[in-house]
């Protein structure tokens, strides 16, 4: 199969999706690899960087389309560049299905598979073609350098002989993977640094990241489980919003840089940080809004556009953060790429097999044979332990007290009916037995219940190492049945005293054998 | 010697067997606990001998000899990876000793004050005689099991419920036409139909639920010669009984619990066969290569092992335990995580382990070791299955949802020690070889460990 890599049309963008050493690895799968003349560039790989890697090297987007057969990129498509794939063909990319319509609606005329890298399925199997991910991580940790390069002070605390500065005060908000990137960047240059999330669950992340966790005064009563939705924030109450912005107010004047990174999927980015939040801040502290592209969370937040405030504070509305750090952005989209490609060449032998009962193929495809197959059934494998949280909250019964309360009270009330009933029937057969049976009988039975007590008493609290002794040891001493088999030895009848002489032997055997082996296994077991 | 001191000497010997049991709480306390044992047999015994009803003869003293001899030979001889087969089929000795002993009472017939003694009398035969006969049949299969003899997969024929109980409901009917003197051929054929039930009922039941058929079958040898001790009117054959038949229900229980399952559906076997629709497993097996394993263990200080029924199938315990003292020489601390079904018969690995002079402080119950794993470096699996399988905590469609497993996921690094990719004796796909932090170490266990051994000096 011949893979292709097209140069970004889009302005500004400078990443690519196939850099020389995804190249090697494709070639690897089996895959003839090609590259648009110029497409690295811009990440700082070079037409002979790859020719030398062994991808071939096509002068035009015509021509690459042309001659490939899966066209990958990093950008949704333009509607030309969108025209140049055939029918038939297969197109990887950011295809960011649930905005782009008119492209899901081509792909599907044209009968384009496309498989697209925002919509792979957040499950621990994917992970390592989640690019999603990986250019979050990358802006979460370019947003901390963007605002220290704004930001005209020391992030760390220095004491020097010219006089001590204090270190920066870092908030970040929303500790999805560029939070907690931003968080790990932040802490790294020695700021002070604190973190917000709807999710308190993630709070023992932050803290691992070397971040303060932010709490809110609010009684959480949240019926929602935000891992259900797939590893996002759900939308919060307002009574949990109202809390959440006192609380920014609060931090506001503390704060040197803040690092907004709250997205909803499908919706507008959420509004955190106010226009009087700003305006309370100091002068010449930094706001990266990494949610610009979809209206930002701060209100001033102007996509694209790097705006001052009245107060002197800056605030960056910088959408592609990742093509800021094109080499690294475009080293890791070619890894989550090559393993999608990995997962759709099982046998390595250059072959697409493209799987459509695989969880992730089928998630990551949003046109698939002349059909739209966007958006995917919901995946069997629940993305984060949210199955083991509602076990949780079913032990604790905190949430739910009243329905397990009447079964546990309606499941003594069986257990106690069920005891009188074998009560009862046992002592009704205690009764025939005292009407009917003999003494003797009687006096045997009474050593019998006696000696069945002391054996439950007396096993219980065996050793359960000493299970296989114990039964050793059974076995032997239940060889004592030799004595009855020694008593019928005296018998008259022929055929009586060859029975006894046999049971009197294998019960020796029993005797003799269980006591042996039984010494022979305990003297095995020492102490260290 | 006279019927009073006689009496004495049962109760003597009772007491000496319950202290033989009650020692086995502990390792030291149990090798003083089994000469008790020892003491009260040869007391019972000889208190026996002294009856003037048993005559004291050559052939008398030749079949004790035989048997003795056979049973120093084979406790001498008997590897420890087949204690299960020896132990069932010493339940068989017990089950065909009540069975003859019965039909001799029956043979011998007697002489009786009232119909009511008669009758308890006649009963009482039955039932040692029925109780003996499945416990043999039973035994014997469960030693062909064990014994690879005989194939471990359950046995499933059609109907076999309505087949047991048939066989059950005729040998009541032919308890009643034994009351009713219809002749000994009715006993005769109740003991040929109870060889038939007790066979087929152990058939019936699977390879990995052979704990619980050992010490069901263990329990049964005890109600045998409880019923004959109530046949003979011996009290302490009656205790003895009582003593090993209790014993061996309680081991059985502890190893349902242990699977988190009722005893009834165990008996009845069958497990293993369903087709349970259970959540489909995401990830790969990762295979590792020795050095890797090797190199994790160099840097781990603490690790455990998971030891399971392919340890004692590969005989591979005594490299378990030459590996154990090489990492304990490097100071680390190293430890053993024992599931109570693990292997083929209650405290089965505990033995293996010892023989291979593993120190039993170093072996841990699943309950007690369970809390540790957050905490230790790496797990050794080597042959365990379905008892780390996580799928019995967090897939409530699992057929072995709820059964208490060992944690061993919650390590930072499991190696897994396996023949090949098959699945365990329950036939079910075990997530745990799918996890990030586990690798599975394919080949021979004995194999394994040896290369390990030398990747490590």
């Amino acid at each position: 199969m011949k893979i292709g890599a097209l140069k970004e049309s889009h302005a500004g963008e400078a990443r690519v999706a196939m850099t020389p050493e995804s190249a090697k690895a494709l070639q690897a799968l089996g895959h003839l690899t090609l590259v648009e003349t110029g497409a690295g560039l811009a990440s700082g790989f070079t037409d002979n960087d790859y020719q030398v890697a062994g991808a071939q090297v096509l002068p035009s987007a015509q021509a690459l389309c042309q001659a490939a057969d899966l066209v990958v990129k990093v950008r949704p498509p333009s509607t030309d560049e969108l025209a140049l794939v055939s029918e038939g063909k297969t197109l990887i990319c950011f295809f960011n299905p649930s905005e782009n319509k008119s492209g899901l609606n081509h792909a599907a005329r044209h009968k384009l598979a496309v498989i697209s890298m925002d919509a792979v399925p957040r499950i621990s199997r994917a992970q390592k073609m989640d690019a999603l991910s990986s250019m979050a991580n990358i802006a979460g940790y370019r947003a901390i350098l963007e605002a220290a390069t704004h930001f005209g002070r020391f992030f760390s605390g220095q004491i020097t002989a010219a006089g001590k500065s204090a270190p920066a005060q870092v908030l970040v908000i929303g500790a999805g993977v560029a939070g907690l990137a931003a968080i790990g960047a932040a802490t790294s240059l020695g700021a002070r640094t604190r973190a917000f999330d709807v999710r308190p669950e993630v709070a023992e992340q932050i803290e691992s990241m070397g971040a303060e966790f932010v709490y809110l005064d609010f009684a959480q009563n949240d019926g929602q489980d935000s891992a259900a939705t797939g590893g996002y924030a759900a939308p919060s109450s307002p009574e949990f919003r109202a809390a959440q912005l006192a609380k920014f107010s609060q931090l506001a004047p503390e704060v040197d840089i803040v690092i907004t990174t709250a997205l909803i999927p499908g919706r507008a980015a959420p509004e955190l940080w106010t226009a009087e939040m700003v305006a309370a801040m100091k002068r010449g502290s930094v706001i990266v809004d990494l949610a610009a592209e979809r209206g930002g969370n701060c209100t001033l937040t102007r996509a694209n556009e790097t705006v001052i405030s009245e107060n002197g504070v800056t605030i960056l509305g910088h959408t592609n953060l990742p093509s800021r750090m094109a080499a690294q952005a475009s080293a890791l989209y070619a890894n989550n790429v090559r393993h999608m490609l990995a997962d759709l060449t099982p046998n390595k032998d250059g072959v697409i097999a493209h799987n459509m009962d695989d969880d992730v193929i089928r998630g990551a495809t949003v046109a698939y044979g002349g059909e739209i197959t966007f958006p995917p059934p919901p995946p069997k494998v629940q993305a984060i332990a949210s199955a083991s949280k509602t076990a949780e909250a079913d032990t604790a019964g905190g949430a739910t007290p009243a329905v397990p309360a009447v079964s546990e009270a309606e499941r003594q009330r069986r257990a106690g009916l069920r005891q009188i009933a074998l009560l009862v029937a046992g002592g009704g057969l205690m009764a025939v037995l005292g009407l009917y049976a003999p003494r003797e009988f009687l006096q045997h039975f009474v050593v019998f219940v006696l000696a069945v007590f002391v054996g439950f008493q007396v096993i219980w609290g065996v050793a359960h190492s000493l299970h296989t002794p114990l039964m050793s040891v059974t076995n032997a001493i239940s060889g004592i049945i030799i004595l009855g088999a020694l008593l019928q030895m005296g018998a008259d009848l022929p055929l009586v005293q060859i029975l006894a002489a046999i049971a009197v032997a294998i019960a020796t055997i029993n005797v003799v054998g269980g006591f042996l082996v039984t010494r022979r296994m305990l003297q095995m077991f020492r102490k260290s | 010697m006279n019927s009073e001191l006689q009496t004495a000497a049962y109760i003597a010997a009772s007491v000496l067997f319950i202290l033989s049991l009650a020692g086995l709480r502990d390792q030291e306390s149990a090798k003083r606990g089994v000469w008790f044992g020892i003491v009260g047999m040869a007391i019972a015994i000889a208190a026996t001998l002294a009856d003037s009803r048993v005559p004291i003869s050559a052939v008398l003293v030749a079949v004790l000899a035989v048997g003795a001899i056979i049973g120093i030979v084979v406790a001498r001889r008997v590897q420890m990876t087949a204690m299960p087969q020896l132990v069932a089929a010493l339940h068989s000795f017990v089950g065909l000793a009540a069975v003859f002993i019965g039909a001799n009472s029956a043979l011998l017939g007697g002489q009786f004050d009232s119909v009511a003694e008669r009758v308890i009398h006649e009963v009482e035969i039955f039932l040692g005689v029925f109780i003996g006969a499945i416990t043999f049949t039973g035994s014997v299969v469960a030693w062909g099991k064990l014994a690879g003899r005989v194939s471990g997969s359950p046995l499933l024929l059609p109907a076999r419920h309505l087949w047991n109980l048939l066989l059950a409901v005729a040998c009541f009917v032919l308890l009643l036409l034994f009351i009713g003197h219809a002749g000994l051929w009715t006993l005769w054929l109740m003991t040929a139909l109870a060889f038939v039930l007790g066979a087929h009922l152990v058939l019936a039941i699977g390879g990995a639920d052979m704990p619980v058929v050992v010490s069901m079958l263990n329990s049964y040898s005890g109600w045998a010669a409880a019923a004959t001790g109530f046949l003979l009117g011996n009290e302490l054959l009656i205790v003895t009984g009582a003593l090993v038949g209790s014993s061996g229900a309680i081991l059985s229980y502890i190893m349902c619990r242990a699977m988190n399952r009722k005893f009834l559906s165990v008996i009845l076997g069958g497990f293993g066969s369903t087709q349970a629709v259970a959540t489909a497993i995401e990830g790969e097996q990762v295979a590792v290569e020795v050095g890797e394993v090797a190199s994790v263990l160099a840097s781990a200080s603490s690790v455990i092992f998971v030891p399971g029924y392919g340890m004692a199938v590969a005989r591979a315990q005594s490299a378990v335990s030459d590996l154990t003292e090489k990492l304990r020489a490097q100071g680390k601390e190293v430890r053993f995580a024992i599931h109570p079904v693990a292997g083929r018969m209650p405290g089965h690995m505990n033995v293996l382990l010892a023989e291979a002079k593993v120190p039993y402080d170093l072996v841990c119950e699943m309950d007690e070791i369970n809390p540790d794993f957050p905490d230790t470096d790496a797990v050794l699996v080597i042959g365990s299955n379905d008892t780390v399988n996580p799928a019995a905590q967090e897939d409530p469609n699992s057929p072995i949802a709820g059964m208490p497993v060992i944690e061993a996921w919650k390590a930072g690094q499991v190696f897994v020690l396996k023949r090949g990719q098959g699945r365990g004796y329950s036939g079910i796909e075990n997530p745990l070889f799918f996890r990030d932090n586990v690798r599975m170490f394919y080949g021979d266990a004995k194999d394994s460990l040896d290369a390990l051994l030398k990747a490590l000096a």
